[in-house]
Order: structure tokens, then sequence, then C-alpha cells
């Protein structure tokens, strides 16, 4: 049966952040970024590897220009990643989605903030 | 409902441990039971970077030595195999490694290739050095040989005569085809020593008449030979690509599709027929693509390989490859489709590549739903025990989860 597992106080994580809770055998990471939080499993969809252990890296772009020319890269910042730090698997740090293949994700878990601590459902 | 207390844990504020890093690879290895079978891993890697002075010591003439000390090492890499592994800091055990604790009383390499050994539940890996898989390129015939020999002297007797589980194909000097010779001769029959190793980014073709009397030593000795896959940015064809993952992806297959066409179409199988070849970290999916590149060809044109008795393919299909980095997206028909093509059951060699950016766990193996059990022990390890001849050897820490069951090892 789901339950909400304490994580910490809200004042203990600032923005870009992670904590990683573990349950009996169940690992998430609970992140907090531009203020919300997210939580996911920490078992990437490629080896297993521990998904949210990983950096935060906002995803690459090529810039191209009106005329087709390449000129340059840059980060969007409005769509950070989280990344996998076996071999770089990259997922959308606000759905859970993997980047380069949408039709999978990792597994998302609620976080409730409740009386100044943050809980996720486990 | 009894609850455990939660373990909460901030990843960013821990000392970096390669336990740690792969406890979910540890978690793989005892849920699929690992301590019931031996997993030897034909591919793995130690950084050589970070025993340079121990190594620099083993350079036997002073010249050299003192160029190595004083280039910090960068004498063997006058060239262009670079690249970026580390993904700009997304791959975290590269920059994080150097921080990590190794236990005391050992080596640290011994110490460091145990940790990971441990927590995927490998019992014995063939380790290779990382930077010099480029020193084929060096322009200086003698660095090769000199380095090569100081290497491989450090290998054998710093980590290799002090740990069982650690065995290494020893790196040849191909450059100098004598000194390979000569290498073979000197380091066959040393502990840990299960073949010798030609690393591909080279460009002196392996069928010279210079490396018959090598061919020779090896095939009367029993020892294989391995190829080793690599890249270089720097080759003219790989210049024209500006993205690593292209230099690498092609990089990694091509120079290992040139020499084994050549390898193959020069009759070297029909010349040592008892010569047993290794083809090293180009994935599985060149293979299938060159069986049949070289049948089709052959039927055409068999008066240019006069040399053989059979297809091209059927040449391949009796050689050894390395499964990692093995392609598994979307592909399980293909992939079935290519162990069939390689004969894996027989042929195929489990190898992890770590600690590099690419590697597979054992459970990309154990997990294929098309291999029948024995297949997978096969390609996990018995197919190498064979091959090598090595001894049945379980890890102490697999043994104490036997034991912990009440299964004698
Ligand atoms: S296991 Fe996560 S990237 Fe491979």
């Amino acid at each position: 049966m789901a339950q909400q597992v304490f994580v910490c106080n809200e004042i203990e994580m600032k923005d870009g952040d992670v904590r990683i809770i573990r349950q009996d055998r169940i690992e998430v990471g609970v992140y907090r970024y531009d203020g919300a939080y997210y939580a996911y499993r920490n078992h990437c969809l490629h080896q297993g590897g521990p998904a949210c252990e990983g950096i935060i890296r906002s995803k690459v772009v090529d810039l191209i220009g009106p005329d087709k020319t390449f000129l340059g890269q840059t980060y969007d910042d409005d769509e950070p990643h989280i990344v996998c730090p076996w071999h770089g698997w990259e997922y959308k740090l606000k759905t859970g989605e993997c980047a380069p293949d949408p039709n999978l994700r990792l597994r998302k878990h609620e976080v409730v903030q409740r009386d100044g601590g943050i809980y996720v459902v486990i | 409902m009894n609850i455990m207390t939660p373990m909460v844990r901030d990843p960013n504020q821990e000392q970096f441990d390669t336990r740690r890093l792969l406890a979910n690879a540890q978690r793989q290895a005892e849920d699929r039971r690992y301590e019931d079978f031996m997993i030897i891993d034909v591919d793995a890697h130690h950084y050589e970077t970070n025993s340079y002075k121990e190594i620099f010591d083993y350079i036997e003439d002073p010249v050299m030595r003192d160029q190595f000390i004083y280039t910090k090492g960068a004498t063997q890499l006058p060239r262009s195999t670079g690249g970026f592994q580390e993904m700009a800091g997304r791959i975290t055990r590269y920059q994080h490694r150097a921080t990590e604790k190794a236990p005391d009383g050992v080596h640290r390499d011994i110490g460091l290739t145990r940790k990971w050994m441990d927590s995927m539940g490998v019992d014995v890996a063939c380790v290779f050095p990382t930077p010099m898989l480029g020193l084929g390129l060096n322009p200086i015939v003698e660095v090769e040989v000199q380095y090569a020999r100081a290497y491989n002297r450090w290998l054998c007797e710093r980590l290799l005569a002090n740990e069982s589980r650690m065995v290494s194909m020893l790196y040849l000097p191909m450059n100098d085809p004598v000194a390979a010779l000569k290498m073979v001769e000197e380091f066959s029959g040393k502990k840990g020593v299960i073949g010798f190793l030609v690393t591909t980014v080279r460009y002196k073709p392996l069928y010279d008449n210079a490396y018959m009397k090598l061919y020779r030593a090896l095939e009367e000795r029993g020892l294989p030979l391995a190829f080793h896959a690599a890249t270089n940015w720097g080759d003219q064809s790989m210049h024209i690509t500006n993205r690593f993952i292209a230099t690498h992806a092609l990089g990694f297959t091509w120079f290992n599709i040139v020499h084994m066409t050549n390898w193959v179409v020069n009759g070297i199988p029909e010349r040592f027929p008892g010569l047993k070849s290794i083809w090293i970290e180009s994935g599985l999916a060149w293979i299938p693509f060159l069986m049949q590149r070289l049948d089709n060809e052959y039927m055409m044109r068999s008066s240019e390989a006069p040399s053989l008795k059979r297809k091209p393919s059927d040449y391949m299909r009796e050689m050894y490859y390395t499964s990692q980095p093995m392609e598994m997206i979307n592909n399980q028909t293909m992939l079935e489709e290519t162990f069939k093509m390689i004969a894996a059951d027989t042929q195929l060699l489990y190898s992890s590549d770590y600690p590099h950016w690419d590697m597979d766990l054992p459970s990309t193996i154990y997990d294929l739903p098309f291999l029948s059990p024995q297949a997978k022990k096969n390609i996990l390890g018995e197919n190498a025990r064979k091959l090598f001849k090595l001894d049945y050897l379980i890890s102490d820490e697999k043994k104490a989860r036997l034991k912990a069951k009440g299964v004698a090892a």
C-alpha cells in the first residue's frame, strides 16, 4: 500500500537539490527545481543505473539560422534534464520522459508538501 | 502496517565510491544469482595514467624515460585519438574517480578493479590500458616499443602477479614486428598473461610478411591474438566528423572492419588454422554486415582471395567476439539473428569495458529472452574459460553469498 514517506523539511532543499529515499528495495529521487518538486524511481530504463544520482544539465540545442546554417549550440534552460551517471541517458526533469524517446519514462512518484515538510508517496 | 524508517541521502554530498555508484548493479547480481556461475569479463580497463610514475621507471632507454617524465606521458600521444568520453561532466565517474578511496594493502588499481568486479558479479577480468590504445599511431617506433615493454613489465610485476582475478592480453608493439615477436617470447607463460593484443588504430597492414613469425609463435603456444578497436579523429575519413558520437560510433567499428577484411582475404586463417582471434569493442552489428558483404564479393572475385577454401563468413564464424557495446535499442529480432550468425553460444565473450562510458553489465546478456540458460552461462564465462584455459574461480564475495544460502562453492 502506498505510504507518504517523509523526505525532509522544505527549508532543507534548495533549487537543483535532490534527495534519494530508500524504502525497502525501492529507491526514489526527489528533486526541487524552480520551487516545484518532482520524484522518480532511481532506476534507469537503460541498464538499471541510478538515474537520479547524476547531474542536472539543460537540454542542448543546435542554433540554426533562418538560412539553415549552423550557428553554434546553447542550453535551453526551460528544459532541464536529469542525466543518468552510468552512460548518460537523459530524462526531462519535469516529466520523467526520456529525452530522445518519449515512449520511455522514468516511473513517477507523487510529492506532497505538508506542514513545512516534503513527503513522497512510495 | 510495518513501515521501515526510510533512508534519505543527498548524493551530491557523498564521497565518490564505486560500490555506491554500482549499487544497482550489485542488486542485479544478487537477484540473478550470479554466484551460481563464473563470470569472466574479457574487456575491462584501468587508467595506466594514474600509475605513470611507476611505469616510467620501467622504461629502459634513459633518454626516452626523461622524455616521458617531462612530458608527463604526452610522449606517447602525438596523435588525435582523444575524444569526449566524459560527456562534459555527465558521466560522473570520470571527474570523481581520482578522489576515490582505495582499499589499503594492495595496489590502487587492484583495489579499484576489485570494487567494480564485486559490484557486477565479475570473477575474473581481462584488463587493458586506456590511452595506450592509440600508441600504435606514434610516428616514433621506438616509443611504441619502449613504452609497451615498460607497461607490460609493470603490469605483470605490479598487478597480475598479485591478483589472480586480473588477467591480460599484452600490448604488442606492431610497428616493430621483431620487437612484437620478442614480446611474445619473453612474456608468454607469465602469471595472468592469457594472450596478446593488437590495437587496431594503426596503419601498418597486418598481412605484412614481417608478422608471420609472430603469428606462428602465437599459434605454437596456443595463445589467442586479440584486436582491440578504438577511434582516431585524425584519420582522414574521421577527420570530417565533427561530433564525438560520429567518430566513436564509426571509428570503433571501422578499424576492426578494415583489419578483419585484410585478415580474411589474405587467407591468414588458412595459414594459421590454430591461431585463435578475438575482436574486441566493436559491438556486434558490424559482423553480420561484413559477413554478407564479403561473401557476396567473394563469389564474384574469389580470384582475389585465392587462399580461401571457404566463404569469408565461414572463417569469421570461427573467430571470437566480445559483446560490448552491444547494440540493444529496438532491435531484438536483428540481435537474435546476429547471435545465430556469429554462433554466439560458443564464440561470444561477455565484456563490460568498465569503467569506460559505454560499459555493459552482465545483465545485458543475462536478460536476453532468446538465450537458453546454458547459452547465457557460456557467453558470460564458459566460452572464455575454455578459450583461455582458465581455472573455475568464484570471487570471495560470491562465495559468501553461496555460504549464506548453505551451498558449497
Ligand atoms: S543505466 Fe542509465 S544511462 Fe545506462
